[in-house]
């Protein structure tokens, strides 16, 4: 019987590429390491210690700017780094084909780190505590706003790059489906291009003007409404990569196959599809927005929580075949089967199960109304822990276990110690976003220094101290994830040439040519993306930008 | 790349490659929960009226302190057991920031920022309001029960 594995020798990245993807995940780890010192920091503050006293000296002891810290390294330098070296290497293994211009990619990859160092610098001197919503009008220096702006357009660039790729591929295989982790690498760059022009349109045509004293004033509203545009469908840029390597790698690392091909594709497009129009549902409690076109919204969201519990179908079910290949029996048997002491496979079936968690409190979220009950509480941080703190990051730790290795020709240091890291991760996220989903409900608020604050009544204590035992448990587990991954690149020891590590891609149970061809067409797609957003966006758009007023005075903190 | 075998592998059922049964099962038993939510949301919402603050009015957040009725921040009763207050968020205080009224009163809010964004709830109660400068955020509660909404 023939089959790809059998047929296809595994492809390999050039050392050059194995060097480029490194340098992103370099990037990646270094803002995680700093970003993630301040997470801790603002649980134990609100718990009643207040470490950043103790930071004074060195001019980071501002509750907000170690929360600007903790969102733009963490939330989005961390993330983007490592998405965007990610996908470089699904890109070119995928495809089994190196990048059509290698160069591109460079200068895509120095504009981000350009942008990251002048916004760093804006951060740590003070000069852009903002959070990392930068809402107006808040005002940050404009070497902040300009960093962002290069860091996005870095990114484009990068995905610029995958394009060109791509489309030298097709030209070359006019008939074959686009390989899964290639495709879905592709479709995931493509919605970010498509989402990150509300963002930069108010940057460019808003914030930064206003910085660098062309204009008096902003719409604080406005550019809510650009920010959002961007807001949700950044949650699934995060997401995807992740949802990339459920699909498409984890079956094959715990030794099963792709449940359904075809499926996987139609979630990927209906993410395309739907992320952006959704924007809304993070103002369901705004100013300046009608009723009728905030439920359009929910509406649409509830939309784009249907490919995610067709992801939650089709992982469980790869997985539970998986098991079952193993020798799990029974209902839930396969689970036990399943390569637990393999760190991979333990951080993303970790990351899987308080993903559920998340997913419930998403959809809690979205649902209009009941949104009145937890906006601006510390529900919502509690939320996006469990999604992107956990869902992603925690799927990404376990992409490095494979990767670092990967890419350095040596073995994973203490792989023991590695599983032992994701359940630190797995055990402090529990109990800390808990704790937060708890506060919110009670009514504590969210980005307030609660340490000082004169109202926090008794029934919050437990909750609070939960809240900074479970940071505590986090610190450890981010430093134990970075002592693993450093230790590992830089030993002296090398795999030999038998044991090298493979990129893990999972065969589907069904060839991809089965697959229907509608799925693997991207105009059709495409189109009704920018149909959709035209519909949902356009009209309020419209409307507010000609009702803008830009009146509001900057605020700098 | 010639390796891709263009056909189905040796032994495979073609018909059965999509739409698994418990696939299609699992589409219409999601399809089914999300608009059981959708449905509820909007009957609570448009029929029952618990609803989200929606577009009311702009000011400018220069001058909206020295404007009736915000150059006055507080209560007004405007009939039979109905309440209007009319507020304004500034770092770090609302004005007024305490307001008394009888049980089973109707209360409206209308409250505006005249610096940065703010965030506006009431505990146990359905208000909750993002406060953004140079917008004029409303939302109408009933206090049918006596006690303490911080």
């Amino acid at each position: 019987m023939l089959t790809r594995e059998t047929t296809q020798a595994p492809y390999e990245l050039t050392k050059a590429d194995k060097r480029f993807v490194g340098a992103h995940l370099v990037v990646a780890v270094l803002a995680l390491s700093i970003g993630s010192l301040f997470g801790p920091l603002q649980a134990f503050e609100w718990s009643g210690l207040d470490l950043y006293g103790l930071l004074e000296p060195i001019g980071l002891g501002d509750y907000y700017k170690g929360l600007t810290l903790h969102g733009v390294l963490n939330a989005l330098v961390w993330t983007t780094f490592f998405i965007t070296g990610f996908l470089t290497l699904t890109t070119i293994i995928g495809l089994r084909r190196d990048l059509k211009y290698p160069m591109l990619n460079r200068v895509g990859f120095y504009t981000m780190v350009v942008g990251l160092v002048m916004a760093g610098v804006a951060i740590l001197g003070g000069w852009a505590t903002v959070l990392y919503t930068f809402y107006p009008p808040l005002e940050a220096s404009w070497a902040f706003y300009l960093g962002l702006t290069l860091v996005v357009v870095g990114s484009w660039i990068e995905g610029y790059g995958f394009f060109f790729t791509y489309y030298e591929w097709r030209k070359e295989n006019p008939a074959v489906r686009t390989p899964f982790i290639a495709f879905a690498g592709l479709i995931t760059m493509a919605m970010w291009q498509i989402a990150t022009l509300g963002v930069a349109t108010e940057i460019l045509t808003m914030l930064l003007p206003k910085a660098i004293g062309l204009t008096n004033g902003t719409d604080p509203m406005l550019g809510r409404t650009f920010f959002w545009f961007t807001g949700h469908p950044l949650v699934y840029f995060w997401l995807l990569p992740a949802y990339l390597s459920w699909y498409g790698m984890l079956p094959k690392q715990a030794g099963g196959k792709l449940f359904s091909d075809s499926l996987a594709r139609l979630a990927f497009w209906l993410f395309l599809l739907l992320s952006v129009p959704v924007g809304f549902h993070h103002q369901f409690v705004d100013p300046g927005i009608p009723v009728g076109w905030k439920a359009i919204h929910a509406s649409l969201t509830y939309g784009v929580a249907f490919p995610s519990l067709l992801t939650l179908f089709t992982v469980v079910a790869s997985l539970e075949y998986a098991g079952r290949k193993r020798g799990g029996k029974g209902l839930f048997g396969w689970i036990r089967a399943l390569p637990w002491s393999n760190p991979g496979v333990s951080a993303q079936l970790l990351a899987g199960i308080l993903f559920m968690f998340g997913g419930i409190g998403g959809i809690t979220n979205a649902s209009y109304n009941i949104n009145l009950v937890v906006h601006n509480t510390a529900w919502i941080p509690g939320h996006f822990h469990l999604t992107v703190a956990t869902a992603v990051t925690l799927s990404f730790m376990g992409i490095s276990y494979w990767l670092v290795p990967y890419l350095t020709g040596k073995p994973l240091w203490k792989p023991k110690l590695a599983v032992l890291q994701t359940w630190t991760w797995f055990v402090g996220m529990l109990i800390f976003s808990n704790a937060m989903h708890v506060l919110g409900l009670l009514g504590a608020p969210r980005r307030t220094p609660l340490g000082e604050a004169p109202y926090v009544p008794d029934e919050w204590g437990g909750h609070l101290f939960r809240m900074s035992l479970g940071g505590a448990i986090l610190l450890i587990g981010v430093i134990l994830y970075v002592v693993i991954v450093v230790r590992t690149a830089l030993q002296k020891e090398r795999l030999p040439e038998e044991a090298r590590v493979e990129v893990p891609i999972a065969e589907s149970r069904f060839h991809p040519q089965l697959t229907p061809l509608w799925l693997d067409r991207w105009r059709p797609w495409i189109v009704g993306t920018i149909l959709l957003i035209l519909i949902a966006y356009g009209p309020q758009l419209v409307e507010q930008i000609a009702n803008a007023e830009y009146s509001s005075p900057g605020f700098s903190p | 790349m010639s390796e891709l075998m263009p056909g189905p592998e040796e032994g495979m059922d073609a018909a059965t490659s999509h739409h698994d049964p418990y696939e299609r099962r699992w589409m219409g038993v999601s399809i089914g929960i999300l608009l059981t939510f959708a449905l509820s949301v909007a009957i609570t919402g448009f029929a029952l009226g618990f609803q989200v603050p929606g577009d009311h009015a702009r000011v400018d957040p220069r001058t909206v302190a020295d404007t009736p009725p915000w150059d006055r921040p507080g209560l007004v009763e405007v009939g039979d057991g109905e309440y209007e207050v009319y507020m304004l968020a500034r770092q770090y205080l609302y004005e007024p920031n305490q307001i008394t009224v009888p049980a089973g009163s109707t209360v409206t809010f209308y409250v505006t920022s005249v610096d940065v964004q703010h965030g506006f709830k009431l505990q146990d109660t359905n208000v909750n309001m993002q406060v953004v400068p140079g917008h004029v955020s409303k939302l109408t509660a009933d206090f049918d029960r006596p006690g303490e909404f911080p």
